[in-house]
């Protein structure tokens, strides 16, 4: 079953563009991420989701319900807001119930699933305090909790781990991932983080400009990119100009070509070419490598363990033929 | 000459006043106590100092015979505001500025939620140039306007006399209490004044408090279900409260002590003000008039302790 469908959705305001005719089909039970850079309009279609903006053409469906014109609170819908939105007059246990408590379910009842919410985001016990007083992670797991608790057939979750340091959202990502396995409730997920989407999502939607630039699985996405957009934002994908690709031997278009196939040497079946050092920087886990070659700067990742080669250098670098992606739209 | 200095530590500026900059910068607390004296002076010996006189007066009484004030404490003063007369002027003020209160809450609302949510820029300016405009003239010269537009050959009866309404507005007047011969020399002519000259007091501290709702919250809560009756209730109206309870504190002490429009527009039964004036004035009982005067100050305590209790500042 389709959770969550577009038909040629747009949504302007004033002259500019939010949402350009997009087209999507969320399948049940999906983890989908919307990806993109701020103003490409991800936003705005969760927001068309949830209710808060009505699309200025077009039509939505929520399980196969006309859902344009319908108010925010008529759908069983809900949202985790990016900086959490919790109501700071009432406490961590009312916060949660507070859906439950508009949808009218008896207090004691109603306080119950709050506290059983909050033990499934692990912050049991903590019901009786102000969102004041807990940290960025603990609020965002309420936010969660009170999203979670009115069991909602789509979860629209709004940069969710944008506030958070790097170690809790590296921990937050398998948790949401495993709560969205474990509920099986459809997650739409956006964020501007590229390993976010690519590490969570089971589907990804690039999107630019308003439009969507490409939609696929996160495999798909980081290797075949369609277009120059989607190559230089998802991932660090060189992009090789026409020029250069046809001296390689392949068609006259741009290609991508992520810096991981690229190795130093040759190799059989390699297609190799020269460049000259012109930087070189540790990663921890790897080295980055920018060779300048036919007046392309193309990255490479060698492993940390072998030293990279010195500035100025002419190296020889090569990489297997299917990892060049040749892309249509591009300019 | 260079304007970049090339020593590391720069030398102190030329005279006193640069021992001073570094004095103060040093010792920023004598800085603070200076600053703060002459208004806690003022504030704690002239202000409090004075009120707190006047409450003696209160516990005072005046001799019948001689009309001199007697200096020794007693509650019998107190007991005088209990007699019919006196007891009616306290419950008619009280009544009055609750129900100005109330009014203007619900009419301040909208326009400060209007102002906090919608307008932007230009509009920004058009909201407080509006509610702030009749601040600047007088407030005589207000008052002695409205009494022309509620007067029997006023704009309003002319008004409703063009809409074929005159019946509406005679039957209002016929009514007891709220009714008179006119809107001018009614209670409810009293209402409306005192609801207009106030409502910048109510509006502005209400749209300040709104200010501070994030608009996400308003989200959340349809987002989670909550109608928009239910929002109000439950997030915008808790959330502004704080707002409502210091308009409030404006509306309803300014009513209670008011005795100008009253006395210009209105029945002519005295409210509370007219009392104190009255009493400290023509007839010279400076004790009465002080217990009159104490009653507003216990009435707006209450009514603090009440909005406290029932956690108006928990928001805050």
């Amino acid at each position: 079953m389709t959770a969550v469908l577009f038909q040629q959705v747009s949504r302007h305001f004033g002259t500019v563009r939010a949402v350009d005719s997009v087209d999507l089909a969320i399948a049940e039970g999906e983890f989908f991420a919307m990806l993109g850079p701020s103003g490409s309009g991800k936003t705005t279609c969760l927001r068309l989701m949830a209710g808060f903006e009505q699309p200025t053409s077009g039509h939505i469906e929520i399980f196969g319900e006309t859902a344009e014109g319908v108010p925010p609170y008529r759908r069983n819908v809900n949202t985790v807001f990016q900086d959490y939105a919790l109501f700071p007059h009432l406490s961590i246990l009312e916060n949660v119930a507070y859906g439950l408590m508009v949808k009218g379910v008896g207090k004691a009842e109603r306080l119950k699933a709050a506290e059983e919410a909050l033990a499934m985001v692990k912050l049991p016990g903590y019901g009786a305090r102000r969102p004041g007083q807990l940290s960025g992670g603990q609020r965002q797991r309420v936010a969660l909790a009170r999203a979670l608790v009115n069991r909602p057939r789509v979860l629209l979750l709004d940069e969710p781990l944008g506030a958070l340091d790097l170690k809790l959202r590296e921990q937050m990502q398998e948790e949401l991932k495993s709560l969205q396995k474990s509920l099986g409730i459809t997650f739409v997920f956006v964020t501007h983080d590229q390993g976010e989407a690519l590490s969570m999502a089971d589907r990804i939607a690039v999107f630019s400009d308003g439009r969507i630039q490409q939609l696929g699985t996160p495999e798909e996405v980081y290797k075949k990119p369609k277009t120059r957009f989607v190559a230089d934002f998802v991932g660090s994908s060189n992009v090789l100009p026409p020029d250069f690709v046809r001296t390689l031997g392949f068609g006259d278009s741009y290609a991508s070509l992520r810096p991981e196939a690229i190795t130093l040497g040759d190799g059989l079946g390699r297609k190799n070419f020269a460049g000259r050092v012109v930087a070189t920087s540790f990663l921890g886990a790897a080295n980055r490598v920018t060779v300048e070659a036919a007046g392309a700067r193309i990255a490479a990742m060698t492993p940390a363990s072998i030293a990279p080669p010195a500035l100025g250098e002419t190296v020889t670098l090569s990489f297997l033929p299917e990892d060049l992606h040749p892309m249509d739209g591009a300019r | 000459m260079s304007i970049v200095a090339d020593t590391s530590i720069l030398a102190r500026r030329e005279g006193t006043s640069g021992r001073l900059s570094d004095f103060f910068w040093r010792n920023p607390k004598i800085l603070l106590l200076l600053m703060l004296t002459p208004p806690l002076l003022w504030l704690g010996v002239i202000y409090l100092g004075s009120l707190f006189a006047l409450l003696l007066q209160s516990f005072f009484s005046i001799d019948d015979f001689s009309g001199l004030i007697n200096y020794e404490f007693t509650l019998a003063t107190y007991r005088q505001l209990l007699i019919p007369s006196n007891f009616d002027i306290i419950l008619r003020t009280v009544l009055m500025a609750a129900l100005v209160t109330l009014a203007s809450a619900a009419i301040a609302f909208p326009i400060a939620y209007y102002a906090a949510r919608y307008a932007k820029g230009k509009w920004k300016v058009v909201f407080y140039l509006g509610v702030m405009l009749p601040l600047w003239s007088s407030y005589l010269v207000k008052v002695y306007a409205w009494k022309l537009i509620l007067a029997k050959e006023g704009i309003v009866t002319w008004a409703f006399a063009k809409l074929h309404l005159s019946w509406l507005l005679d039957a209002w007047l016929s009514l007891p209490v709220v009714g008179g011969s006119s809107l001018s020399i009614s209670y409810t002519g009293t209402f409306i004044v005192f609801i207009y000259v106030w409502m910048p007091f109510m509006i502005l501290p209400i749209q300040a408090a709104l200010e501070r709702v994030p608009g996400n919250l308003i989200e959340a809560s349809a987002d989670l279900g909550g109608h928009p009756a239910q929002t109000f209730r439950h997030v915008l109206f808790p959330l502004a409260l704080p707002g409502i309870i210091a308009g409030s504190i404006f509306t309803f002490s300014l009513t209670l002590g008011d005795y100008i429009i009253p006395q210009i527009i209105g029945s002519s039964r005295l409210f509370i003000g007219q009392a104190v004036y009255a009493q400290q004035g023509t007839a010279g009982n400076i004790p009465l008039a002080a217990a009159f005067s104490v009653v507003p100050i216990v009435i707006m305590g209450l009514y603090l302790w009440m909005a406290k209790r029932q956690g108006a500042f928990d928001a805050l």
